[in-house]
């Protein structure tokens, strides 16, 4: 705790994260192109073909999109016990990229739906719960910006974060309750095959260390346009 | 009468008095279960097999119709902050207004449903499962609403923004409402189904309270 503590000044958290920064953004480009280069580079699969490659790009998203989301959640627990406002703007600059990482996954998961199932969209659990998901992500971030005093849109945002983790296993367990109850397709992935596990790993690392740069630039963003704000309004008076 | 009760008292006059109450969500609700018909067909067939969910939306969207002003009115007026002020606990107070909400539209709407599934051609057991489900569900619906209403009462246009918030959150009441009828259309018992609604249900009137005091006690600034 202490540590987290410490972090949670504005101030420390710049000095830290300005000298994290360059090396997380460096290895997620090497990571990414790297990870690229293996994923198109894999033998194709026997049952999905050269599609396979698709899934190297769509499962680090879906993992990602939930990752955000618990980022957010325990930024907001942090934030509604302690009160740190370094928490807040940490879980309301997690969303947007979050609310990206589910897209990516849904349009990507579309994409290989299409040859594999026939059909863009089949109503498959999974693709039906990211996309409620994206629902959550989008109402989170327009209570955010719909309340005007920052102090109040935060704590809103982290109750509604809150309710949303705890309500968010729920979703997914009745999606597929419900899934099995109209007997949509779906193809459950096997075990991985080892030819597939370095493309996988370098690219999930990639998402992970993408995600950990965008965060931290959109924390230090916020930080900076809260002083300048300060500063003008210091000026002004 | 106790806090609790003057307070349920008090709302459901208010929800009698101002705007029509249930009146205007049961029309609401039988208005969309026209139209339905009028957008897929009058295949009669058809319209049996989806009676279940599209019932089902349409209750959870009526019931959405009188939720915005849960706390509104009482934030604008000043009148929660005295309530807030009086022994009762907020929490109390939540739950208190959702049961006020509850029976003021979510109840109403239950009782219309099976003359609306009988247009929708639905036969008697079916029909008692929609019953059923909509009667242990849409305690659901005004507790998981009543969070949605706490984080939006200082907007103006939190009408706008409360739908967006919640109607994801009750995809688990639509799906084992809607679920439970289709069981029964099956020939399958609908029991499990329900067993699922009530734990839900149960959840979400037993924690929502907590959520909704919690906001509104932000938004009075405490």
């Amino acid at each position: 705790m202490q540590f987290l503590f410490r972090y949670a000044n504005p101030h420390n958290f710049m000095r830290l994260s300005g000298a994290v920064l360059p090396f997380t953004a460096i290895g997620a480009a090497l990571a990414l192109i790297s990870g690229l280069y293996f994923s198109f580079s894999v033998p194709p699969d026997y049952q999905q073909g050269t599609t396979i490659t698709i899934l190297f790009i769509h499962v680090p998203a879906a993992i990602m999109a939930m990752v955000a989301y618990s980022s957010i959640a325990v930024c907001s627990l942090l934030s509604l016990v302690w009160r740190h406002p370094l928490s807040d703007t940490a879980a309301r600059a997690a969303a947007p990229l979050g609310a990206m990482f589910t897209v990516m996954g849904l349009i990507t998961g579309a994409l290989w739906g299409k040859p594999m199932w026939g059909a863009y969209w089949v109503w498959d659990a999974r693709l039906t719960s990211f996309l409620l998901l994206l629902f959550i992500y989008l109402g989170y971030m327009a209570l955010w910006s719909a309340i005007e005093d920052e102090i109040k849109a935060a704590r809103a945002a982290a109750i509604l974060a809150l309710v949303g983790a705890v309500n968010i296993p729920i979703i997914k367990f009745s999606v597929e309750w419900w899934n099995t109850l109209h007997q949509g397709e779906t193809i459950t992935t096997g075990k991985l095959a080892a030819v597939y596990v370095p493309a996988f790993l370098t690219m999930m690392l990639a998402y992970f260390l993408l995600f950990l740069t965008l965060w931290m630039i959109r924390i230090r963003t916020a930080i900076l346009e809260r002083r300048a704000r300060n500063l003008m309004q210091g000026a002004a008076s | 009468m106790s806090p609790f009760a003057t307070l349920l008292v008090r709302d459901l006059r208010l929800a009698a008095r101002s705007g029509g109450g249930a009146a205007l969500a049961l029309s609401f609700f039988a208005l969309v279960a026209t139209l339905v018909p009028l957008g897929v067909g009058a295949d009669l067939k058809l319209l049996a097999r989806v009676a279940g969910g599209v019932l089902w939306v349409a209750a959870v969207l009526s019931a959405l119709l009188s939720l915005d002003r849960l706390f509104q009115g009482d934030f604008e007026d000043g009148s929660l902050e005295v309530i807030a002020l009086s022994p009762l606990a907020l929490e109390a107070v939540a739950l208190a207004k959702i049961l006020a909400h509850w029976l003021s539209t979510g109840l109403p709407l239950t009782l219309l449903s099976p003359l609306l599934a009988l247009l929708f051609n639905l036969d008697a057991a079916p029909t008692l499962t929609l019953f059923l489900s909509l009667l242990i569900g849409t305690p659901a619906v005004s507790a998981v609403g009543a969070i949605g209403a706490s984080l939006t009462l200082s907007l103006k246009r939190g009408g706008l923004i409360l739908p967006l918030i919640i109607l994801p959150l009750l995809a688990p009441v639509v799906i084992f409402g809607a679920g439970a009828v289709a069981l029964v259309l099956d020939g399958m018992s609908g029991g499990g189904a329900l067993g699922l609604l009530a734990a839900f249900a149960f959840g979400a009137v037993l924690l929502s309270p907590f959520a909704a005091a919690a906001s509104v006690r932000l938004n009075l600034g405490g």
